[in-house]
């Protein structure tokens, strides 16, 4: 089986022998797809990086992230500190890769929150209809009505500026598109022939919803998301240079330009450098995002 | 002939002008319960910490904070109808004072924005689609989707060191040079259109030498959107088969693309401009703290650090209702100009 | 002659190499009405539109021979082009709901087209445009002038077509599939009118079409089309004996009312007739 994986003729075979070669040919061919796409595939690979930084930073670091040097504060690159060091005297590099861990962690905590939820409220919406439809979405609308960043900024205000809150506010403020798109799959969904079979075979609305509709919107939903991360990637970072995000001393990017801001005109590497990796991440992940589109849902386009 | 009959027309008007009402009464709802879970005592905040115990109640009374929260609800309605939006603990002045003062240079700065990008982005938009897989298309490509990709704070701070310290082309922060501060009288609150207003050069070409770097800024993100859109809009349009009907008509290709083309776009077109506008006010929220500029979003960010919640809920209140408004414009603008609809 | 086409190729590039759409085809257009036929791909469409030179950016054109009044089109400069296009020769597309410009009035489309020609006002153009529409038998030709597209029904939007095309007084109008989005009792009215204006004005007509007894109705010569080849050109009486194994597999499989059978014979396609 996994030797087939690597046979082409089998994988591009017009009459596929079972499920798991027809499957295992889709995959293939919009494999192929996406590897047209030159950008794509360096947005891909630079994920791929951070997560590696992310995970095997305490590896890769050459000193710790939190330990401060006073007698080497603002230094340049160098040989020793390979990105140089902060108003404190922290190794920036070993910051900026635990600074990786932050904001993914960030990243995914919200896409933890959010995805299920917009899942869940517009699958619902979009299949009860009536009553549940229209105060769903008014709700939804009402949070779509705020400008996000002020909302998020007014919401970790009102609790406590902290990375917990970020997500949380950041999370309030994302879910809405999520169950707009949902509730317009499903919609599309609930009146077709085979939906009306299985509730014919006497299965609960509830197991309509999680087992047939809810797999079938995860496809457009996963590309929304792809293409959401940049956003979330750039929302973090600005809560944090306003100081709503993660405190310092957390090497969270967005923070560390706050804490070097004032440093800009003399030692102007300290704060630029968390912002050139906030850069590369979330282009990274809008490269990647508008690849996987084109590949596997070319209506979002 | 469809024509709409007015009746239609006013149905529309009421239904939209019904869900307005409703999505405003739930920004309110949602910013009064966002100042009342507050864990900071406001009484706490006026009187300090080692205030007697009968004052803190007697304050508790007065500020009416004894009552149940629907009461409270009520009452906080009650002073918004009257345009009452308390008193700032942090300057001290009504809140509704302070954003008289503070909105009109958001308004200007995000009103520049948006004429650069609009400026900029719409003919690149254009361009870029008619010469599809150019060099430019190239260009046009990578510069939006950098520009979806850059925090603000990040162009921000570059665009300070190489135009400011490096170049030395932008003036510093702030609005305009100390020198200059208080010279001319506030009429529109608008600093370039006051000077002009009061005659003084010397005020317009410093705010406006000041205006430019923060607006280009602000700009770049909705540019990089609006030629983003644009190009999407005009390819779907120029694939349309009355182009090819106005090209066999023997038009010019500008006539072609601009009047034919673009102008079937222009209306969708019109829609993503007040979206982006919007879209605008979040934006100016960090450039303003990069360049001190003295908008609604450093004073929502000032008060936010202060925990003044009079000011951050009338911040808030404020810039919720401007983003409603023109989301609200941009779906009349779609039904008014477009003869389909 | 009026158009001269000879050894014209049009192929497209896709992901395995180019693709030819129209193959080595012939054929001289005078004054006179001239039916192709083929099924949707065989290129007659394509040939219509190199004529006046407005195929997708992509297309990549080879000929011999392609002229209009003498003048080589491939090699005209874009000035020489706006001069037949619009001016000489008209083209009308299938479908007026896609076809014209859903945000100007029709009068407004029509006035443009006047314009474009002849120097005039806003107020003689406007008047030029409702005696075009009147002269396309339109009952209220100021109505249907302030009216957007969207409020006219399809046959309505053709005759809008036409008057918009016929405004400069072309000497040669393309009419690609005009009927085929109308319905079936209005699709006669149409043809009938658009060949009163052409035999009336004494232009050159080129009507592209999947119906070939319609075709053969209406015009003088037939050219038949398979796969981007001319397979028969013949005279539009002489359909009867058309030799091409596709043009009578065409003809035999059309329903008829003297004739009623059972069941109507599905094509066999040849190989052979690709080559």
């Amino acid at each position: 089986m996994i030797g087939r994986l690597f046979d082409r003729a089998w994988l591009l075979s017009d009459s596929p022998q079972s499920r798991a070669q027809a499957a295992w040919g889709r995959r293939y061919r919009l494999w192929c797809d996406f590897r047209a796409n030159k950008p794509a595939l360096y947005g891909l690979a630079t994920v791929i990086a951070l997560l590696a930084c992310a995970i095997l930073a305490p590896l890769l670091a050459t000193h710790d992230p939190v330990t401060q040097n006073l007698g080497q504060r603002l230094l340049p690159p160098s040989t020793q500190h390979w990105l140089g060091t902060d108003e404190l005297g922290r190794d920036v590099y070993s910051r900026l890769l635990y600074g990786a861990r932050v904001t993914l962690g960030m990243v995914l905590a919200v896409v933890v929150l959010v995805a299920p939820i917009g899942l869940a409220v517009g699958c619902v919406a979009g299949y009860y209809r009536g009553a549940a439809d229209v105060i769903l979405m008014r709700v939804t609308d009402v949070f779509l009505a705020f400008p996000r960043l002020i909302l998020a900024l007014a919401f970790v205000a009102a609790i406590q500026p902290g990375m917990t809150s970020a997500v949380i506010a950041i999370a309030l403020t994302t879910w809405p598109p999520y169950a707009r798109l949902a509730r317009a799959e499903t919609m599309t969904i609930r009146d077709a022939d085979y939906i009306a079979a299985v509730r014919m075979t006497g299965a609960s609305s509830g197991r309509i919803i999680l087992r047939h509709i809810m797999p079938l919107c995860l496809g457009s939903l996963i590309v929304r998301v792809t293409l959401d991360m940049s956003a979330i990637i750039i929302f973090a970072a600005s809560l944090g240079f306003l100081g709503m995000g993660a405190q310092p001393p957390s090497p969270e990017w967005g923070t560390m330009i706050a804490t070097a801001r004032r440093f800009l005109l003399d030692q102007w590497w300290v704060p630029l450098i968390p912002g050139i990796a906030i850069l590369v991440a979330s282009l990274a992940f809008n490269l990647l995002g508008d690849g996987l589109r084109d590949v596997l849902d070319p209506r979002q386009g | 002939m469809q024509r709409h009959s007015p009746a239609r027309t006013l149905a529309r008007l009421g239904a939209t002008v019904s869900s307005l009402a409703i999505t405003l009464f739930g920004l309110v709802l949602v910013t009064f319960f966002i100042g009342r879970v507050i864990p900071i005592d406001p009484v706490l905040t006026i009187l300090g910490d080692h205030a007697r115990p009968e004052l803190v109640e007697r304050m508790r009374i007065e500020l009416g904070l004894d009552k149940p929260l629907p009461v409270q609800f009520w009452i906080y309605l009650t002073h918004l109808f009257r345009g009452d939006l308390g008193r700032s603990v942090m300057t001290s002045n009504l809140v509704v004072d302070d954003i008289k003062l503070y909105f009109p240079a958001t308004v200007e700065l995000g009103t520049t924005a948006m004429i650069f990008a609009t400026l900029i982005g719409i003919p690149l938009g254009v361009l870029s689609a008619v010469r599809r897989n150019s060099r430019l298309d190239q260009f046009v490509r990578v510069f939006s989707i950098v520009g979806h990709s850059i925090p603000i704070p990040v162009l921000g701070l570059i665009s300070l060191l190489v135009f400011y310290a490096w170049l030395g082309w932008a003036p510093g922060t702030g609005r305009v040079g100390v020198a200059y501060v208080g010279m001319t009288p506030t009429v529109t609150g608008f600093l370039t259109v006051d000077a002009l207003i009061a005659g003084d050069a010397d005020v317009f070409w410093d705010a406006l030498s000041h205006l430019m770097l923060p607006a280009a800024v602000l700009a770049y993100f909705s540019m990089a959107y609006i030629s983003r859109m644009t190009r999407a809009f005009m390819i779907d349009a120029l694939a349309g088969e009355y182009v090819i009907t106005a090209r066999a008509k023997g038009l010019s290709p500008a006539r072609v693309i601009w009047r034919h083309a673009f102008g079937n776009i222009a209306v969708r077109l019109a829609t993503v401009l007040a979206l982006t506008y919007a879209g605008l006010l979040e934006g100016a929220v960090v450039t303003e703290m990069i360049f001190s500029w003295p908008g609604i979003g450093q004073y929502l960010t000032v008060s936010l650090l202060n925990a003044d919640m009079n000011a951050v809920i009338g911040a808030t209140l404020l810039v919720g209702f401007v983003y409603m408004v023109l989301n609200l414009l941009a779906d009349v603008a779609y039904r008014v100009l477009d003869p389909r609809v | 002659m009026l158009v001269e086409i000879s050894g014209l190729n049009i192929s497209f590039p896709t992901p395995h190499g180019m693709h030819a759409a129209v193959r080595d085809v012939s054929m001289t257009l005078g004054t006179e009405k001239l039916g192709i036929v083929g099924e949707s791909g065989s290129g007659k469409s394509l040939t219509a539109r190199a004529l006046l030179r407005l195929l997708p950016p992509a297309a990549v054109t080879r000929a011999d021979t392609l002229r209009f009044d003498g003048i080589d089109v491939l090699s005209a400069s874009e000035k020489q082009m706006g001069m037949i296009r619009g001016r000489r020769a008209g083209l009308i597309l299938q479908d007026p709901k896609y076809s014209l410009n859903p945000i100007m009035t029709a009068g407004d489309q029509i006035a443009e087209a006047w314009r474009n020609r002849r120097k005039g006002s806003r107020r003689q153009a406007k008047e030029a445009a409702i005696d075009l529409l009147a002269q396309v038998q339109i009952r209220d030709p100021r109505r249907v002038a302030d009216s957007y597209p969207h409020e006219l029904s399809g046959g309505m939007g053709q005759r809008v077509m036409i008057a918009m095309m016929l405004a400069p007084d072309p000497e040669l109008l393309i009419a690609d599939e005009p009927t085929s989005a109308l319905d079936a009792s209005v699709q006669a009215e149409i043809l009938k009118l658009m060949e009163d204006l052409v035999s009336r004005r004494n232009m050159g007509l080129m009507l592209i079409s999947h119906d070939l007894p319609l075709v053969g109705h209406f015009c003088d010569r037939v050219a038949v089309m398979y796969a981007g080849r001319v397979v028969e050109e013949l005279a539009a009486g002489e359909l009867g004996q058309a030799r091409h194994p596709y043009t009578r597999a065409l003809l035999d499989c059309m329903p008829s009312l003297t004739h009623p059978r059972p069941r109507l014979p599905v094509m066999a396609r040849d190989p052979a007739w690709l080559t």
